[in-house]
């Protein structure tokens, strides 16, 4: 039937742009992949290319210096880095979604054109200091506090697992804190600012070549017009933002999953045992077929949010959908990698044992499966805290 | 300043090459890839249009079935200009000079300061036509360039040699070719594929630009290359190194 709504693939140019990332991602990142995870190195001469490839600026108009594409292009661009290394796509998707996104929706035009330019080239990254130690689900319970002194605000507290917050590339981090007893705001901190110290980097269970930092605010003062759009509008402004980087970590999470399915089925193709290949097993072959079934799926969710926004319609429901499905898709999906590749997915040399690492994280940075579901719930109407 | 690379679409080559088993030709399906040893033509086109500035384009020039132009389109995302195809049934499996001569008629038709081509193609390995098309347009051909600059109205070009290099200098018009890996080319860019859906692309026939294709070269049989023989392995106990350079003595690689 002709002109139903539902549309199952992506336009041509996203197809042709998804080679292209492919390529970049084949030969810029992949030879280096397990290298910059055994060492935790950031590699910021990638990050560069990933800039000059226009990644960064995938979303945003030409007028800002982006690059005009839309959202479902920097989904293609974060599930293709994905796919090949984790530690990239989470690089690329904070870096925007996190980074750039809130300074673009409400910056004034004075930040814009300050920052904008060098974090779309990707000659700059910003971070988003949210999370708390004792604020994460419930970051509306931050306790950082900036007092407005004169023309300054003085920042007092602490963020923890920040990404993107300590690397060389890195401009600003904006942070949200509370303006008075009732209000939280959000305040952009330049990197160096004094005051504003950038503790050493995590040591992490996956993610190793992704920045992730602590940041310790005392009594650092930034300009009274570093505050980052309205006063008391940083709850809205962080709910709106993670809105959108749940699309993107969906797609993140898509391209694990598809990376595992591409692995899982070359092996099972080619191992053998008892002289036929492992994928002759059916027990092997089903996990092969279950795989490949929630890889599509989680394409499809994945997509359809990256289409909404796209289309300017809302997004809440469908981006937490995609990124609860899509998540939980990447850890078993690894967990079924590792299950296929049998002693060899236990070792670190093998591509399954970083995925399997690198995709438990997606079920808890930018809200865990527990705040999806919260979402979703509400989303139903049900009556949930 | 006009400059024209002369650029293939070929069978993706991550795919095995099926041959038609009749002639012997290439089986070329719909969707061809831009053949990887253009890209750097491509690219260095593209540096001397950016060196060059406003008055300078940078066309393709390609005689394929134009399938879905995935191949020109990948070009075109990097930044060329426009394309011209020649796409006739009659050209399925023209050799070599059969394929310079058409060239040869579009770039004539279209007028040209600069003709870039890739040293050899990745599904053809003649590594001829480039010299051919510079004879019938009469003009210098400068082959194996790893750098290039326009001095006014010449170019000069840094010739790959065995030894280094040879700088040859020719007055403009004039036929270059690029080796491949002398140059890093760009990645296509997102707003660079979207462009490319709306640069202009001509198709045309032999009788457009009234050339007669007559190939001469008939394949009479195909070889598969024999399987690969297993390698040794060196084992190295300190003194691998040793063992190696004899062999590549032995090779006369060295
Ligand atoms: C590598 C990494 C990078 C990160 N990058 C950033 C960043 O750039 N910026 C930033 O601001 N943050 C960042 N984070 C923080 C991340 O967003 C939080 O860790 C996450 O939101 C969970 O918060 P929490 O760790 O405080 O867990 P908690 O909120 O303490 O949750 C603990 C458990 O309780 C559950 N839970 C909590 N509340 C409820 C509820 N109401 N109903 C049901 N279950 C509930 C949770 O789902 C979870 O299972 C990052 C984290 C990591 C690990």
């Amino acid at each position: 039937m002709r002109g139903t709504a539902l549309r199952f693939e992506l336009a041509d140019e996203h197809e042709s742009f998804r080679k292209v990332v492919r390529d970049f991602a084949e030969a810029e990142i992949a030879p280096q992949a397990a290298r910059w995870d055994e060492t935790g190195a950031f590699p910021v001469a990638t990050v560069r290319k990933m800039g000059e490839l226009g990644l960064f600026g995938l979303p945003f108009p030409e007028d800002v210096g982006g690059i005009g594409g839309d959202f479902t292009s920097l989904c293609v661009a974060i599930e293709e880095i994905g796919r090949v290394d984790q530690s990239m796509g989470i690089t690329l998707e904070a870096g925007v979604g996190l980074g750039i996104n809130p300074i673009f929706n409400y910056g004034s035009a004075e930040q814009k054109e300050r920052l904008l330019p060098d974090l779309l080239s990707g000659n700059a990254l910003a971070g988003f200091g949210l999370t708390e130690a004792e604020a994460g689900s419930d970051a509306g319970a931050t306790k950082t506090k900036a007092v407005l002194d004169g023309d300054e605000w003085v920042i007092n507290g602490s963020k923890a697992f920040i990404t993107n917050a300590g690397t060389e590339l890195t401009s600003v981090v904006t942070i949200t804190a509370r303006t008075n007893e009732n209000e939280i705001s959000s305040i952009i901190v330049p990197a160096g600012t004094e005051g504003f110290t950038v503790e050493p980097a995590y040591k992490k269970m996956g993610w190793h070549a992704s920045d992730t930092r602590g940041l310790v605010f005392e009594d650092c003062r930034v300009p009274a017009e570093n505050l980052l759009g309205t006063r008391g509008r940083g709850f809205h402004q962080f709910l709106a933002t993670l809105d959108d980087g749940r699309i993107a970590i969906a797609a993140l999470a898509l391209g694990l999953a598809q990376a595992c399915l591409d692995v899982s089925v070359d092996y099972a193709k080619t191992r053998q045992a008892f002289g036929r290949p492992i994928g002759a097993n059916q027990g092997v072959a089903f996990q092969c077929a279950d795989l490949k079934v929630m890889v599509d799926a989680a394409r499809m969710l994945t997509y359809r949010a990256a289409a909404l926004k796209d289309a300017g319609r809302p997004i809440k429901q469908a981006a937490a959908v995609a990124k609860l499905y899509a998540s939980e898709a990447a850890v078993s999906a690894s967990r079924i990698a590792t299950q296929i590749y049998g002693g060899a997915g236990f070792m670190e040399s093998s591509p399954v044992a970083r995925f399997y690492r690198d995709a438990k994280i997606l079920e808890i940075g930018e809200g865990t499966s527990e705040i999806q579901r919260l979402v979703i719930s509400r989303g139903l109407g049900l009556p949930v805290l | 300043m006009k400059i024209a690379v002369c650029v293939k679409q070929i069978p993706d080559p991550a795919t095995p090459y099926e041959l038609d088993p009749g002639t012997n030709f290439v089986a070329r399906p719909d969707d061809q890839v831009l053949d990887d040893t253009d890209r750097y033509g491509v690219e260095v086109g593209l540096q001397l249009v950016e060196e060059i500035g406003e008055d300078a384009t940078l066309t393709l020039v390609s005689m394929s079935p134009s399938g879905t132009l995935q191949g020109i389109r990948q070009a075109l995302a990097m930044g060329a200009d426009r394309a011209i195809i020649i796409d006739d049934g009659s050209l399925r499996g023209a050799d070599a000079l059969t394929t310079a001569k058409v060239l040869a008629a579009a770039l004539k038709e279209d007028g040209f300061d600069l003709v870039i081509a890739g040293t050899e193609s990745t599904d053809g390995y003649a590594g001829v036509m480039p010299q051919q098309l510079a004879e019938l347009l009469d003009v210098p051909s400068l082959s194996f360039a790893r750098k290039v600059e326009r001095d006014g109205d010449k170019i000069r070009v840094e010739r790959q040699t065995q030894a280094g290099y040879n700088v040859v200098e020719a007055s403009l018009p004039a036929l270059l070719t690029v080796t491949s890996g002398v140059v890093e080319p760009r990645y296509p860019n997102f707003k660079g594929i979207m462009q490319a859906k709306k640069k202009p692309v001509e198709t045309k026939t032999c009788a457009d630009l009234g050339v007669e294709p007559v190939s001469q070269q008939i394949i009479q049989s195909v070889e598969p290359i024999p399987a690969r023989q297993a390698g040794e392995i060196v084992e190295d106990e300190g003194e691998g190194y040793l063992k190696i350079v004899a062999k590549l003595e032995e090779a006369k690689v060295i």
